[in-house]
Parts: C-alpha cells; structure tokens; sequence
C-alpha cells in the first residue's frame, strides 16, 4: 500500500510521530514501449521493490548523463494498482526529459523512479466514495491518472457509473484510441475535437465550455465525484463550470499538466 | 550507483549564475498553476485575515489589511513540481507587522485558506523578514488562480507552503501536518535540501 496514501488516509497528526522512511529511488527495467500517438509513448516499467499505488498518483523519474547531469521530472502512473507500472509521456519538443523517454529509450534500458507520489488526486473504489458516480474530465495528456482509474474499475468489479469527457485537438491525438473505443459496461467516453475532425464527425467540436459540461456532467443529486486533470486552462474553466452546476468544491479534485514553456 | 542514460543530456545551457536555483530544479518564465480543486472567488467585503489561537486574537478587513504598511519584494519562488521562476515581483504585507499585533508564545502555525487548503509553518519560518501575506503581482492584483486576493508569500520554502487564497493562521504548540503534508509532502520543505515529501 502506498505510504502517502496511508498517511492521508489515516489522518495522522504527525506531532510526535516517528519520521518516515524516505522515498528511496529505485532501479527500473524498461519492458515495453507502445506508441499511443505521433508523440506520445507508453513505457512499461519493471520496478522490483515497487509497493504498489492507488490511481491517479503519479512518480518521479530521474536521468543521469554521462557527464554525471542530473534531471527529474515527474509523470502520471497510465497502469492500475497490481499492473506493472507504466508511464504514458507526452514529447515536448522543447524538452529535455520527455523527448529521451519517448524516442531514445529501448527495452532492457533502467531510469531511477520514487513513487508513488500524491494521496489526493486517487480513486478509491471501496472507500467513503465507492458508490458515487464518477465524472473523469480530460484534457489532453491529461487522461493519463484517469485511464488508471478506468483499469483500476474494471480490474476491481466495480459497477460505478463512468462519464469521461476527453478533449483532444484531433482525433490522431487521442491517447488510448483503441482502448477507450471498447469500455467497459456502465463507463461512457465523450470526445471532443477542438482543432480537427474527421469527416462526418457528430460530437463535440470546440473547446469545453459551461453547455458542455452540463450535458455531459452527472446531475448533483446523484453525489458524483469529479477528476479534472488537463492543461491549466482546461483545469480552470471545467472546474468553475462543475462549481456552478453545483457541484461542491471538496467533490471536485483536479491535477494539471503544467506547460511550463521550457520543461 | 545511478545508471547511466546513454544518448541522454543536458538541452539548456544554465543562464543562471551557480547556487541561484535549488538541486532538481529548472527554471521557466511561465507562472504555472496547481492546486487541488477549483479556484474558490471570495469577495472583497467578505474577507478578512485572522490570527487565532494567541492570547490576542486580531482579525482584519480587507480595507483595514490594505490600509497597514506594504512591502515590494523580489524573490525566488521555488515549487514541488520541479519549476523556479527568478525575480517575481510581489506587494504585501510583512508576517513581522501581522504578528506584531497579537500576543503569543506558540512555535507554530497552520495557515487556512477559502477552499479548505491548509500548511503548517514554523513560526521562525514568518518572522524576520522572511514571509508576506502578498496581495499583488506583478504590479497588479493578484489573480484568483495564483492564490488572489491574497497568498502567504514564503519564498525560501516549497511553494506549496506560501499557501493560496490565505484567510489566516492559527496559532500551534505542536507542528501539525496541513493539507499536502498529509498527502505525504515534507513536513518543513525546504528546496535547499530537497525535502519535497516525508521522510527527504
């Protein structure tokens, strides 16, 4: 079980307690890769001492150059609790991480990680909110922690209803396609295309927006709990909609995916 | 031993002189967002900052917080998630002048915010000349979604710790863990060491 997790969870009032262990990095192997897009690669991990994780946390991962050079950066967990790890990265082509992960890295290659990180942005489905109906809005990459959730629901059983809206600038930039185009019973996915659409295209096709999430939210009398996580301006905007439906603040989680401009 | 990343480098030459930005840092000129839920809009009339828990409690408006002495300062600002931004500009006022105005002898506080987002702090940590409630940015009023109308500004800690959307702090005679810290974050969170979550 994850630490961060088991900290939040029980509340623990820290004062007196002992210190914790630290996060220690640890070695993985890299077993796979999978391209989902153009420019976006799903990397599944081998992480021998790994102690599990919740979905929607994410880890850390660090390179070392020859020359000794350090960077960190950290990434949504793409795989369910009890699957091996994986990380789904977006290439920034401006970057300096994202592009070694997604075009220089083989099978049989090791990257340190530490993780899991995060006990807030996670899915619970046998804790206080096991029954509510979840509302998964994504932006982007941003559908990375919410794909976890999506695995984690059906490895579990559970029959909790699922809305995901997913906002892409087209579809070639779907992550998941083939995935998500098959979900489960109970779980449904709604797109919208804000840049380009396929001929005949009948969904959405423009930036969220207040109608939007209306049509597509649970009503707030259902008690359903939301997971936001996109771009900042996404994050914003779908929030305060989600607000002025209704929804209570506290029901409504969100992660962001920082553009920083020079990542 | 790490292992090595073959083909892996170093893509932006460091502009900043050595020693300017923390260990596991980069450094952007976008002021990135992150919080945990949405952005709560307090209105002006409704909001007030407290210090609670000494033996004098004091409370102002927000005409009252505006009318007390304001500092300009430029800064570091040094978050989590691995970004720095070099010479934010910042207007607020001096956690010295706030805390001048109660009477207390706790070592510790927890700053509450709209929203429910709590951080604890050292009390050493906000004296000193070290922290600010800061009401704006840049020359201007502080955006709602960078923690307007007003922010703790505690430059020389994690960001997370210069908690948004402040409406105050109480004081604590034990250091209790705030929001993050409970979600596994580092109980002080200084970027010069590094201690980004429990146990760093």
């Amino acid at each position: 079980m994850a630490r961060a997790a088991v900290r939040g969870r029980l509340n623990d009032p820290g004062g007196g307690s002992p210190r914790p262990p630290r996060l220690a990095w640890q070695t993985a192997t890299v077993d796979s890769v999978a391209d989902e897009t153009p420019k976006v690669r799903t990397l599944s991990l081998s992480v021998p001492d790994w102690a599990g994780h919740q979905a929607g946390q994410h880890l850390d991962v660090r390179l070392t150059a020859e020359d000794g050079y350090r960077a960190e950066r950290s990434y949504s967990i793409a795989s369910a609790p009890g699957e091996p790890v994986a990380i789904t990265v977006e290439r920034l082509d401006d970057g300096e991480v994202s592009p070694y992960l997604t075009e220089e890295l083989r099978p049989g290659d090791e990257i340190e990680l530490r993780g899991p990180i995060g006990g807030y942005f996670v899915w619970d489905p046998v804790g206080a909110d096991a029954r509510a109906p979840l509302l998964l809005l994504a932006g982007g990459s941003g559908v990375v922690p919410l794909r976890a959730m999506l695995r984690h629901r059906a490895r579990v059983g559970s029959s909790v209803p699922v809305r995901m809206l997913y906002s892409a600038r087209s579809l070639a930039e779907v992550i998941y396609r083939a995935e998500l185009a098959q979900p489960a019973d109970g779980v449904e996915v709604i797109y919208t295309l804000t840049r380009e659409q396929p001929p005949g295209w009948t969904g959405y096709a423009r930036r969220a927006d207040q109608a939007m999430i209306a049509g597509v939210a649970w009503p707030v009398a259902r008690e359903p709990l939301a997971y936001v996580c996109g771009p900042t301006n996404f994050v914003e905007g779908v929030a305060a909609d989600l607000v002025a439906l209704g929804y209570p603040p506290l029901k409504v989680k969100t992660e962001r995916f920082g553009a920083t401009g020079t990542p | 031993m790490s292992p090595i990343s073959r083909g892996f480098h170093r893509r932006h030459e460091a502009d900043e002189p050595p020693g300017r930005v923390p260990p596991g840092q980069y450094v952007t000129s976008d002021f990135p967002v992150l919080s945990a839920g949405p952005t709560p809009h307090t209105r002006l009339g409704d909001w007030t900052f407290s210090i609670e828990g000494g033996r004098s409690p004091a409370s102002w408006s927000w005409t009252e917080f505006q009318a007390l002495p304001a500092e300009t300062i430029t800064v570091d600002i040094h978050c989590v998630t691995r970004w720095s931004k070099l010479d934010t500009t910042w207007k607020g006022v001096s956690l010295d002048t706030l805390l001048a105005a109660v009477s207390y002898d706790a070592p510790y506080v927890l700053a509450f915010c709209d929203g429910g987002y709590t951080t604890n702090l050292p009390v050493a940590d906000l004296t000193g000349g070290k922290a600010w409630v800061a009401y704006s940015y840049d020359g201007g009023p502080l955006q709602a979604e960078h923690g307007g109308p007003a922010r703790l500004l505690v430059p020389h800690l994690y960001f997370w710790k210069s908690a948004k959307w402040v409406r105050g702090l109480r004081l604590r005679d034990v250091d209790e863990p705030g929001f993050w810290e409970m979600y596994g974050y580092h109980m002080y969170g200084d970027p010069w060491r590094e201690q980004r979550y429990a146990g760093d």
